[in-house]
């Protein structure tokens, strides 16, 4: 007795524990705390901000210790909105387990089995007489079904003949779906946290990096299987000195070999290795210029990075240049003025605006000359091999949603049954579980066409 | 013709046609509907054209961007999606005193759009030259079109209640019932929409600065918009959910909606700061 007692208890402890995390009660609990607590994040900055924020409203040594202690700085990651997020997960999965199996029962039911009594009592229902003959009438629906476009299947049950026919018996899974991809999403960025990283650098033109900073609170640093090199940034602007565009001419690099080259910008970034290169930022370096001179007779090109005052030496086009002198260019730029010298004549002094592509003409030859202020350029970093989890949870959200919310589940029956007076009886049923105002309307017009047919003359009494 | 002009001219217009609208509401005098519904098309057909225009125009001044790009053309896309929205809903349920509840939210977005925001053509900042731009911004903004529609089918459903019995003045007002599934359908609608809204933006800020979710305070916003969505979506299908409960919950999405857009770029600092202009 007491060992069967205390089954029943665990049982229905179990139960109440299951019920409970299967609740939409729950769901809607974990909407508004996520909702809640999502606003306290936007309103007091998070990472690097918060300091800023607590110094700018002078708030007490214990206010801010309080919200240390409570992960406030970093709230999205912080134990108890992480928890609220689990609990998220977990009711999803319960309820999903909990309603799937009853799902799946409506998606396979024999709806042939289902019944009379039940399908006679379908939301949509017409009843006719015919003098008609059983097979006659069968395949007088049968035809006629398909005609409206329905795959019709014939069965007998309890002496009555039936025909039977449904559309979209999956889309009760549309919901399953919807529940399932957020599943997904957060595997995904459960992936992409655990085995990817996030990173940056800032590559001067010209140097080349084997490793990344973490973007993390570490900023440890992250080696790279091979290296990365800046050959050279370009910044164009509007105008009004917005930036247009900034890029950067990549290439990476193993064991010293080029294997890749590929010219970046914001939203065209780099992809080697799983490894993404996005263009964020770019920093000038100031005092130092990026020069690119061509030898066109010789189809030579070379770029250098030099600081004004300083012979530079070309040996394999036999060409000396430097920057002698500078000035401010109207209205936000500058020009420089170029000593040059190669083996047709003597050294020529000439001025060049910043950016601007100038030839120079000396003796038989023609050269080319562009210099710019030199910068590095901001890369951000990232490694999320969750990344494909996300995007594959996101289509099948739209989807799920798509099918949960447009796509309905739509079954007619056709029952013959013979009467006393040797005539049949039928009945035209139909349900839908969603969408009842325009299932109504293609009933309606089924139902009329049928009943004007007068190929087996169906009447109301 | 400019498209500033045509979009003064469109400001204007939907101001007197949300007053036909409500005139119809009051006098019940049915060619008041029909005037209304006219003029409305035609200002829609001019705001369309302002539109097309200033995508244009831009094109002129060498910066060639859809006319999406900053809180001025947003607020001018709102007003236009929020129209053809609710000319939808006209159609489907043959009622035009659902524009009384409708149209002024045309009229108001133009008129924040010409009051506080610089109409001026700017070029594109780097992050926004993407592709993305035109899908992430159409799908939101047909959300919070619906959004702010079901809102006002909200306030349309609450005043019908609270007046129920001595009717007269709203006896024009659809049913209840049927006040209350269109409240359900446009949300649903909107649900779709803005979850595809905050799956291009997570998809393109993952292309442009390799990360989808960043908790920046316009995607925190929107999730939170989305939770409340979903809780009443949650409650309408498996709790029964109906009537007065949904009128408020609707309202109170889009006063969520109106933050995410509109109050985060003042109020809150983050990635989107761009669309603040």
């Amino acid at each position: 007795m007491k060992s069967g007692n205390g089954k029943i208890m665990s049982g229905k402890n179990k139960n109440d524990l299951w019920a409970f995390f299967s609740s939409v009660k729950l769901a809607l609990f974990t909407f508004f705390a996520l909702a809640l607590a999502s606003i306290i994040g936007t309103i007091i900055p998070q990472g690097g901000e918060f300091l800023h924020f607590v110094e700018s409203r002078h708030l007490s040594s214990g206010t801010i210790k309080v919200m240390q202690a409570l992960s406030l700085p970093d709230m999205y990651h912080s134990w108890w909105f992480v928890g609220f997020l689990s609990l998220f997960a977990i009711n999803l999965i319960v309820c999903t387990i909990d309603r799937f199996p009853n799902l799946l029962r409506l998606v396979r039911m024999d709806n042939i089995a289902l019944g009379v009594d039940r399908i006679v009592k379908m939301p949509q229902r017409r009843q006719w007489f015919t003098a008609a003959g059983v097979e006659d009438a069968e395949s007088f629906f049968a035809a006629k079904l398909a005609g409206f476009g329905w795959k019709v299947r014939h069965g007998a049950h309890d002496g009555h003949t039936l025909l039977f026919a449904q559309k979209g018996p999956w889309t009760r899974l549309g919901v399953i779906g919807v529940h399932t991809s957020i599943l997904l999403i957060f595997v995904g960025a459960i992936i992409g946290s655990s085995l990817g990283f996030k990173a940056s650098l800032m590559l001067p033109e010209g140097t080349t990096a084997a490793q990344v900073y973490s973007s993390g609170n570490d900023n440890a640093t992250i080696p790279l299987k091979f290296q990365l090199r800046c050959d050279w940034f370009e910044l164009d602007r509007y105008d009004n000195g917005t930036p247009k565009d900034y890029r950067s001419e990549l290439t990476v690099l193993e064991d010293g070999h080029e294997v890749l080259k590929k010219a970046i910008e914001v939203n065209d970034p780099l992809v080697y290795r799983g490894i993404t290169f996005y263009q964020s930022s770019y920093q000038p370096i100031k005092g130092s210029y990026a020069v690119e001179i061509s030898d066109k007779a010789r189809n030579l090109s070379h770029r250098f990075f030099i600081r004004p005052g300083k012979e530079i030496k070309w040996p394999e086009a036999g060409v000396g240049f430097g920057i002698v002198e500078q000035r401010p260019l109207y209205p936000n730029s500058i020009r420089h003025k170029i000593w040059f010298n190669d083996p047709a004549g003597d050294p020529v002094e000439f001025w060049v605006a910043n950016g601007s592509r100038v030839p120079v003409v000396r003796g038989g030859n023609k050269y080319e000359i562009v210099i710019k202020q030199m910068y590095a350029t901001g890369l951000q970093v990232a490694h999320d091999p969750g990344v494909w989890f996300v995007y594959a949870g996101c289509i099948i959200m739209l989807l799920g949603l798509y099918v949960a919310f447009f796509m309905s589940h739509r079954r007619v029956w056709v029952v013959l049954t013979p009467t006393d007076d040797g005539r049949l009886k039928v009945n035209f049923n139909g349900s839908t579980n969603k969408n009842r105002v325009g299932f109504d309307n293609h009933f309606n017009h089924m139902a009329e066409e049928l009943g004007a047919d007068e190929s087996i003359n169906l009447t109301r009494e | 013709m400019t498209s500033s002009m045509l979009l003064g001219i469109t400001t204007i217009a939907y101001l007197v046609a949300s007053g036909l609208y409500i005139a119809l509401l009051v006098f019940r005098v049915k060619k008041l509907g029909t005037l209304a519904t006219g003029l409305t098309a035609v200002t829609f057909l001019v705001q369309t054209a302002a539109i097309i225009l200033r995508w244009m125009e831009s094109y002129r001044m060498g910066y060639g961007h859809p006319p999406l790009s900053n809180m001025y053309e947003s607020l001018v896309f709102f007003s236009w999606a929020t129209v053809i929205f609710y000319f939808g809903l006209e159609l489907k349920f043959k009622n035009r005193i659902l524009g009384a509840f409708a149209i002024p939210f045309a009229f108001v977005s133009m008129a924040l759009a010409s009051m506080f925001h610089p109409d001026a053509i700017q070029p594109l900042v780097p992050a926004l030259q993407s592709n993305w731009l035109f899908a992430h911004v159409m799908t939101c903004f047909v959300g919070y079109a619906a959004f702010a529609v079901a809102s006002g089918l909200g306030v349309m459903y609450l005043v019908k209640l609270k007046f129920q019995g001595k009717e007269g003045l709203l006896a024009s007002l659809p049913e209840l019932r049927v006040i209350d599934d269109i409240i359900h359908k446009t949300i649903v609608f909107g649900f779709l929409w803005l979850s595809a809204g905050i799956i291009t933006g997570a998809i393109w800020a993952n292309s442009a600065w390799g990360t989808y979710w960043s908790w920046d305070p316009k995607e925190t916003w929107s999730l939170i918009t989305w939770f409340v969505y979903a809780a009443a979506l949650h409650a309408r299908f498996t709790r029964g959910w109906g009537g007065k409960r949904i009128a408020w919950l609707a309202i109170i999405g889009f006063v969520a909606v109106v933050f995410t857009y509109y109050g985060v770029n003042f109020l809150l600092s983050g990635l989107h700061s761009y669309g603040s202009g």
